[in-house]
């Protein structure tokens, strides 16, 4: 597939950032043993840098691939891109509207049908009514849903509720989309069809952030990558090598 | 290089965050709607009466204290109106302000995955408050009614006082949201306080009988003036006075202002938090 990844064009900058975690070393949930502790100059807190002086860039069109460990900071960094965390050191730039992959069902409400889910999901995202009532039937024949659609979501199973969301959330295409692990839900022939979407996003243009513990489909996909570590990148550049990085980390 | 283009986001472009969250929540206007909408009809779904409880509960109430009041305090001319008009007035302040609270506590989840404007869960809370305020007018016409009490033209002023209601809890929820994401405990303490709040305003209980030298004391109590306002309006049948409206006004506003900048001065902080 002929694709263009305009290299003057950055869909997103990050400039040394870094994030700081700070976590009671005791956990203090009262008024009362906090006033305590903070009278006796008491409450000590473990800082913890979850990024630490990352930068990179992502060009528009690109699929960038983040590797690496558990607590690495790859989860972290999809964070600070898509608002929820802002930086405690440094600066991050989007160009574009980013359309987040939430966790399965976080954004759902189990008493309410698949077609009001549908309008709640698509506000969370930041769509209004007009954007979400032009997809809705696009959204119900992609999730394989229609006959289920006015039930409420409780009765469906994991894989409905992961097929709703994924449709819910690809079904404008955005200028980024952030995956978070998010590929390895659903059966197999609804991953084919969501993997089919990503690729159709790709020729559109659509810049792709993903983490993923899958090496091969990192390969498979990617444009770049970066290996992460301890908040630090270890790597960056062809997929390739950076996995080859990230194995020969592993022995 | 052609790297002309404004970025969507920049982290380091931090105007003030009070403003900023007024401008993005514009951009929410549909996901306040949404928001709205669930609580509604998700609250009674399983119930087979559904919305109507949200009259029947008022309802029910107030025929239990009026039943229980009536012949403890002297009689005071349509006690069944009295209480209720109080009861709602209260019943929006005390739920509102409880369900800011809870929707960012307990909707924090949602808060660590995608970015939404953090008054939200906030707004949305008095949103809701909002509609059963609407519904629970329903049941207090027809106690009027019922109890052949005269209806004023006074309740065309209605809409007047539920906007410095909602924007008095508006003010008080977000402030009490802001404690509750750094003390949990502030969820459990406000209930009493909320308790112990609704004692200290005549809403079941006929305002002559505070005694003279606490009713400065009553007078600081911004619930007061909305209970005060509100009867003068539904119960009373009179044009509130000026001198009893402008207590009001200035705690709604002050509230609201102040709440909402002590909230989105913290507002980087929930994600990290929560």
């Amino acid at each position: 597939m002929e694709r263009v990844i305009d290299l003057n064009q950055p869909a997103i900058e990050l400039r040394n950032v870094s994030v700081q975690y700070r976590l009671p070393t005791e956990r203090v949930g009262t008024f009362k043993e906090y006033a305590i502790r903070w009278l006796q100059r008491k409450i000590t807190y473990a800082h913890f840098w979850a990024l630490d002086d990352v930068s990179f860039t992502v060009y528009k069109g690109e699929v960038f691939g983040l590797i690496g460990h558990n607590g690495a900071g790859k989860s972290t960094t999809l964070k600070v891109i898509s608002r929820v965390l802002r930086p405690t050191k440094g600066r991050v730039l989007v160009y574009g509207k980013i359309a987040p992959l939430i966790e399965l069902g976080a954004g759902f409400h189990p008493e309410l049908s698949g077609r009001e889910n549908i309008f709640l999901n698509g506000a969370l995202l930041g769509y209004t009514r007009e954007q979400m009532e032009a997809v809705y039937d696009e959204i119900v024949e992609f999730s394989e849903l229609k006959p289920f659609i006015d039930a409420p979501i409780r009765t469906y199973s994991t894989g409905m509720n992961a097929r709703l969301g994924f449709a819910v959330a690809t079904a404008h295409v955005p200028d980024i989309l952030i995956l978070d692990e998010i590929l390895s839900v659903g059966d197999e022939s609804f991953q084919k069809k969501s993997f089919d979407r990503l690729l159709g996003f790709q020729s559109q243009g659509t810049t792709v952030v993903m983490v993923s513990h899958g090496m091969g489909r990192v390969e498979e996909l990617c444009d770049r990558a970066a290996l992460l570590e301890h908040g630090k990148i270890k790597a960056i550049g062809k997929p390739a090598e950076v996995i080859a990085a990230y194995r020969s980390d592993q022995n | 290089m052609s790297v002309t283009i404004k970025p969507v986001y920049d982290s380091a472009r931090q105007s003030n965050p009070a403003i900023t969250e007024l401008k993005e929540l514009r951009n929410y206007w549909y996901l306040l709607k949404q928001l709205v909408r669930r609580d509604i009809l998700t609250r009674y779904k399983r119930s087979v009466l559904g919305v109507a409880w949200t009259m029947l509960n008022p309802l029910g109430t107030m025929l239990i204290m009026s039943f229980v009041f009536s012949n403890v305090f002297h009689q005071i001319g349509n006690f069944s109106v009295y209480i209720l008009s109080g009861l709602l007035v209260w019943n929006f302040f005390a739920q509102s302000t409880n369900a800011a609270m809870s929707g960012l506590v307990w909707g924090g989840s949602l808060m660590k995955q995608i970015y939404v404007p953090r008054t939200i869960f906030g707004i949305s809370a008095v949103g809701t408050a909002l509609v059963n305020m609407v519904l629970s007018l329903v049941p207090l016409f027809l106690v009027i009614l019922v109890t052949r009490s005269p209806i004023y033209w006074t309740i065309v002023l209605i809409p007047f006082v539920i906007l410095l209601l909602a924007a008095f809890s508006i003010g008080i929820g977000l402030t009490i949201s802001t404690l509750a994401v750094y003390f949990p405990d502030v969820l459990e303490m406000y209930q009493i306080l909320l308790l112990a709040w609704m004692y200290l305003t005549p809403i079941i209980y006929p305002e002559d009988i505070i005694p003279t030298q606490f009713l400065g004391f009553y007078r600081i109590n911004p619930m007061y003036w909305m209970v005060k306002l509100f009867r003068a309006i539904v119960y009373e049948g009179r044009v509130p006075l000026f001198s009893e409206i402008w207590p009001a006004l200035a705690y709604s506003l002050g509230a609201l202002v102040f709440g909402w900048i002590f909230f989105s001065s913290k507002s980087d902080e929930y994600a990290y938090r929560i």
